[in-house]
């Protein structure tokens, strides 16, 4: 049985994980609105972006008022990968970012999806955009791969640089206690191998945990970019207590 | 539209000069017949489609428009985008999102559209990032509260359909197809836009204040967006004869200035205007001059965003170029891979 703690405190425990997850990713992903390299990118980057601020409402709804959750927790309060929070960089690095994020959020879905927890009826829906999304990634980085000598060059460095945000993925979350972590990895880690060795990269080598990710964002730890995206995206609302939109 | 076809049949190769080189006075008499015979189709409101013979001004006007129209649509992106990553509410923000994505849209539509007039999105593109093409002028203002937001939703897209309602039965079929579509989803941004505004207005002081002062700055630039008085558009003549316009620029502004008086009154908001006010016998509101000198200005480059708004069309063009590069080397190495698979196999049938 997967995603079957059904404690009220550990549900709320892994909605806001992955809640969180969607939602600064969507972030990360709106703020390319306007640069993107070419004109069918800027309706797909948006289309993930939306598709996952869709998934964090219902997340963060599930714990309590998504508007109070997104834009009145401190920088601490936030379960996110730091994955996720890392900046958008070159088109390089976001796609080895939703490479890596798509994968794991794919399989993660697939496998609540086929459960009975309190997750089953997001993630069935969740699965079917994930799936998209991860299409979108592989693709790019076949292409990115197996384009030109600096596109190559630029997606290798863009998957060695994110490299070591990848162990976090699979520590396990408070509430999702059926899923088989220790599993999902393995399934990450060939479909991963696959998608570079297609594309002519190679997978990058280094530890993918360590001592900059002790505790990690799971905990409330996260990286300097992230406070001043942070104080971005909640300037607005925190300035007007009390309003509403 | 077939009353324009050469008799000799729909695929009848004519060259665009009209030359069939069966010599001078043959093609003198057919581009005549030809051109009486658009002249009717057109006035007799039949649809012009890509493989039709037009004339070449017609031609040259619609890309001309259809690539400004394009153009606009990516670059009103910007202002907008702005406020995507400090958006108050999750929900405003998957709006806002959802609206500068359709934007995007509406620029692949329009140049698709264009290119069936045989010119290429890549043209079109280095034409805007040199300033061969413009966009609209609106969008050089900026967008300096969330208020904005509402205000462009609310007038600038409202301007935006009154202008665009009548394209959809524009003569060139395929932008008219275009236009239906894209109509749909801008009415559907502007009553966004009012219910954003109409949120402010009913909310905190501040709020109210803040949707006041995004009316104010917002009215008059789009007032100007249905371009000069009648009497000084360079276009406007040629183009009514040929149904891509089908009302004038003055038409439609007054048209619009009498949906957005009670629009305004509705949200509890004024419109900066003391000459603001409904003539019994005409009909119509009167309102104050415009000022054109500001229009002009800003037309030559002189706004407040010209130079930002192209900067960062031209940077994410340039930034971008190793990805399209790299899209293209990809596309053809698998186009080689698969003909010589092709190739391969033909070699094995034979053997």
């Amino acid at each position: 049985m997967t995603g079957t703690d059904t404690g009220a405190a550990t549900v709320t425990a892994a909605a806001l994980a992955l809640g969180d997850d969607a939602l600064i990713l969507s972030h990360r992903l709106g703020e390319w609105a306007g640069h993107a390299p070419v004109l069918e990118e800027e309706v797909a980057l948006a289309n993930i972006a939306l598709d996952l601020l869709g998934q964090a409402r219902i997340l963060l709804s599930m714990v309590g008022d998504e508007d109070e959750l997104a834009f009145l927790r401190e920088e601490r309060s936030f379960r996110n990968l730091q994955l996720v929070e890392q900046p958008n960089g070159d088109f390089a690095h976001t796609i080895a970012r939703q490479l890596y994020f798509s994968v794991h959020q794919h399989e993660l879905y697939a496998e609540l999806a086929r459960g009975e927890g309190p997750f089953a009826p997001l993630a069935a829906k969740a699965v079917k955009e994930t799936a998209y999304h991860r299409d979108h990634a592989e693709q790019w980085t076949l292409r990115l791969g197996d384009g030109t000598e600096e596109s190559r060059a630029r997606m290798q460095a863009a998957l060695q640089a994110l490299w070591k945000f990848t162990g976090e993925l699979f520590q396990p979350v408070e509430g999702l206690g059926g899923v088989d972590w220790a599993a999902l990895e393995e399934r990450w880690l060939a479909a991963l191998t696959d998608v570079v060795e297609r594309a002519g990269l190679t997978l990058p080598e280094g530890p993918r945990t360590g001592a900059w990710a002790a505790g990690a964002g799971r905990q409330g730890l996260h990286t300097e970019s992230f406070g001043r995206m942070l104080a971005e995206m909640q300037h607005l609302h925190r300035s007007h207590p009390g309003a509403s939109w | 539209m077939v009353a324009v076809t050469p008799e000799t049949g729909p695929d009848t190769a004519l060259g665009t000069d009209g030359t069939d080189g069966t010599g001078m006075t043959a093609t003198a008499d057919l581009g005549a017949q030809l051109a009486a015979a658009f002249d009717a189709a057109v006035a007799a409101d039949e649809r012009v489609e890509p493989r039709d013979w037009m004339p070449e001004q017609y031609r040259a006007t619609l890309v001309r428009q259809m690539a400004q129209h394009a153009h606009s649509e990516i670059i009103g992106m910007q202002p907008e985008a702005n406020w995507i990553t400090r958006a108050p509410s999750l929900r405003r923000k998957a709006i806002l999102m959802a609206k500068v994505q359709d934007e995007a849209g509406h620029g692949l539509y329009l140049y698709s559209a264009a290119e069936t007039l045989g010119t290429s999105r890549d043209e079109l593109l280095d034409k805007l990032h040199s300033g061969k093409q413009k966009y609209s002028s609106i969008f050089n203002y900026p967008t300096l509260t969330w208020a904005d937001v509402g205000a462009i939703g609310w007038l600038v897209d409202g301007a935006a359909i009154t202008n665009q309602v009548p394209i959809c039965r524009c003569s060139y079929g395929p932008y008219a197809r275009a236009m239906v579509r894209i109509c749909k989803e801008e009415s559907f941004h502007q009553r966004q836009g009012f219910e954003l505004l109409m949120a402010l207005s009913k909310g905190t002081e501040e709020q109210h204040a803040m949707a006041q002062d995004a009316v104010n700055r917002w009215w008059w630039p789009s007032l100007m967006m249905f371009g000069p008085p009648d009497d000084e558009s360079a276009h406007s003549a040629q183009s009514m004869a040929w149904r891509i316009k089908r009302h004038s620029n003055d038409e439609l502004r007054q048209r619009f200035v009498d949906i957005a008086v009670p629009q305004a009154e509705s949200l509890g908001l004024t419109l900066p205007d003391p000459d603001l006010k409904w003539n019994e016998e005409r009909g119509h509101h009167d309102f104050g001059a415009i000022d054109w000198a500001e229009f002009w200005d800003v037309l030559k480059g002189n706004g407040p965003c010209n130079e930002q708004r192209i900067g960062q069309r031209r940077r994410a063009h340039e930034e971008g170029a190793w990805v399209r590069d790299a899209a293209a080397a990809y596309a053809q190495k698998q186009a080689a891979q698969q003909a010589a698979k092709h190739a391969g196999a033909n070699e094995e049938a034979r053997v």
